[in-house]
C-alpha cells in the first residue's frame, strides 16, 4: 500500500469526468428538472386558479340564482296586485255604466212620461173644445170665446 | 475460500490486499513482484481500469439521460438520475451560497463515482480475483501470481487522488476569491490576531488546512479498506460460519457504502464554501 504513480492517473481521470460531468450532463440535466419544476409550478397555479374561479362561479351563480327567485316573486307579487287592480276598476266601471244606463234609461222614460202626457192634454184639450164645439156649436163663437177656451186647455 | 489446499490464510489474504501493479524494470514491463522496488512509477492496473471503468458507467449513463432529458413526464431512469441530481443540487444549494457552475458537477462527480467504487465492494471478494486468475491462467500465467483488487477505494492513491484534486480547487478558489494576500492573511492572522503570534497561527492554520485532503483521503480509505478487510477475514477465517456472517457485514455495509460516498461530497462542498467565504 505505497503512494505511487497511480495517484496522477487518477487524478487525471477524475479532472476528466468533472470536466465532463460540468459540461455535458449537469447543465442539461439541471435545465431539464427546473423547467419541469416550473411547469409543475405553473399547472397547480393555474389549477388553483381554476378552483378559485369555480369557487367564485358558484357563488356568482347562487347570488344569481337568489336574485332571480327575488325577482319572480316580486313580478307575482305586482301581477297579483294589479290583477286586483284590474278586477277593482272593471267593477268600479261597470257599476258607473249601470248607473250611468240606469240614469239614461229614467230620464228617458221621464221625458217619455212628459211627451205623453203633453200629448194627452193636447188631445184632451182638443177633444173637449171638439166636444165642447159639438155641444155649443152654435151658440158659441170660437173666436169670440178663445180666451175662455184657452183658460181651459191651460187648466187641463 | 481457498482456492486450493496450497494457500494458507495469510497467503489468502495477502493475495487478497496486493494491488496489480505494473512498472517499467531492466527487462522491460514488470508485474507485481518485480515492482516491490521500482518506487513511486508503479501503476495499479487494477484501480485504475476498474474506476476508470465505473466511471464511464457513470459519466454515460448520466450522459444519456441528460441527452434526452424530456421537460415532460420522465422514464424511470430519467427519474433515478435526477433524484440523485436533484439530492446533490439540494445538499450543494444548502451548504454552499456563492456562485460557481463547478461546485455542483463535481459534488456529482464525486458522489456517484464514489458511490458506485464502493458498491464494489459488495460483489462477492472472491469472484472477480478468481475470474482473472482464470483469465491470467488462460494466458499461462500462475493464477497465484494474478492480482486484482476491485475496489478502487481501497487504494489510498485513489482517495489521495480524489483529496488532492479537492485540495487544488480549494487553494485556487481561496487565492481567486480573496486573492493571494487575503488567503495568506487567513494562515497566519487566526485565530490570534496580534502579530507576535502570527508564527503560531501559521503553523496551526497550515495543519489545519493539510489535515483537510488528508482527512478526506484517509476517511473513505480506511472506511473500505477496513470493510474489505473484514470481507477477507469473513472468507479466510471462519469457514462455514462465514455465509451469515457474510450477509450481516454485506447488510451492515451497504450502510457505510453511500454514507462514506456522501460524507466524501458533503465535505467537499463545505471546504470548497469555506474557500469562497471572504471574512
Amino acid at each position: 500500500m505505497n503512494i505511487n504513480a497511480t495517484l496522477i492517473g487518477q487524478s487525471i481521470a477524475f479532472a476528466f469526468f468533472v470536466w465532463f460531468t460540468m459540461k455535458y450532463v449537469w447543465p442539461q440535466l439541471n435545465a431539464a428538472i427546473e423547467d419541469r419544476q416550473k411547469k409543475i409550478a405553473d399547472g397547480l397555479e393555474a389549477s388553483e386558479r381554476a378552483a378559485k374561479d369555480l369557487e367564485l362561479a358558484q357563488a356568482k351563480a347562487t347570488e344569481q340564482l337568489k336574485d332571480a327567485k327575488a325577482q319572480a316573486s316580486e313580478i307575482i307579487e305586482q301581477a297579483k296586485k294589479r290583477e286586483n287592480q284590474m278586477i277593482d276598476e272593471a267593477a268600479d266601471k261597470a257599476r258607473d255604466e249601470a248607473a250611468k244606463i240606469i240614469a239614461q234609461a229614467q230620464a228617458e222614460t221621464e221625458a217619455e212620461k212628459n211627451r205623453v202626457k203633453e200629448e194627452l192634454r193636447k188631445q184632451v184639450a182638443v177633444l173637449a173644445v171638439a166636444g165642447a164645439e159639438k155641444i155649443i156649436e152654435r151658440s158659441i163663437d170660437a173666436s169670440a170665446h178663445a180666451d175662455i177656451l184657452d183658460k181651459l186647455v191651460e187648466e187641463l | 475460500m481457498a482456492a486450493n489446499g496450497e494457500v494458507t490464510v495469510q497467503s489468502y489474504i495477502q493475495h487478497h490486499l496486493t494491488n496489480a501493479s505494473v512498472c517499467s524494470t531492466e527487462n522491460g514491463i514488470g508485474f507485481v513482484k518485480e515492482c516491490a522496488n521500482a518506487g513511486f512509477w508503479t501503476w495499479h492496473i487494477d484501480t485504475l481500469v476498474w474506476s476508470i471503468l465505473l466511471g464511464f458507467v457513470f459519466i454515460l449513463s448520466f450522459r444519456s439521460v441528460a441527452k434526452k432529458a424530456t421537460t415532460g413526464v420522465p422514464g424511470k431512469f430519467q427519474c433515478f438520475v435526477e433524484m440523485i441530481v436533484e439530492f446533490v443540487g439540494q445538499s450543494v444549494r444548502d451548504t454552499f451560497h456563492g456562485k460557481n457552475p463547478l461546485i455542483a458537477p463535481l459534488a456529482l462527480t464525486i458522489f456517484v463515482w464514489v458511490l458506485l467504487m464502493n458498491i464494489m465492494d459488495i460483489i462477492p471478494i472472491d469472484w472477480l480475483p478468481m475470474l482473472a486468475g482464470q483469465v491470467g491462467a488462460a494466458f499461462g500465467h500462475d493464477p497465484h501470481d494474478v492480482y486484482m483488487k476491485v475496489v478502487p477505494t481501497t487504494d489510498l492513491n485513489l482517495t489521495l487522488a480524489l483529496a488532492l484534486g479537492v485540495f487544488m480547487l480549494m487553494i485556487y478558489y481561496s487565492i481567486k476569491i480573496k486573492g493571494i494576500g487575503g488567503f495568506l492573511k487567513e494562515l497566519y492572522a487566526h485565530p490570534f490576531n496580534t502579530p507576535w503570534l502570527y508564527w503560531f497561527n501559521f503553523i496551526l492554520e497550515t495543519i489545519a488546512l493539510l489535515a483537510k485532503p488528508l482527512s478526506l483521503a484517509l476517511r473513505l480509505f480506511g472506511n473500505l479498506y477496513a470493510a474489505e478487510l473484514i470481507f477477507i477475514l469473513i472468507a479466510g477465517l471462519i469457514g462455514l460460519w462465514q455465509l451469515p456472517a457474510h450477509f450481516i457485514w454485506a447488510a451492515f455495509h451497504i450502510l457505510v457504502i453511500p454514507l462514506q460516498a456522501f460524507i466524501f461530497m458533503m465535505l467537499t462542498i463545505v471546504y470548497l464554501s469555506l474557500a469562497h467565504e471572504d471574512h
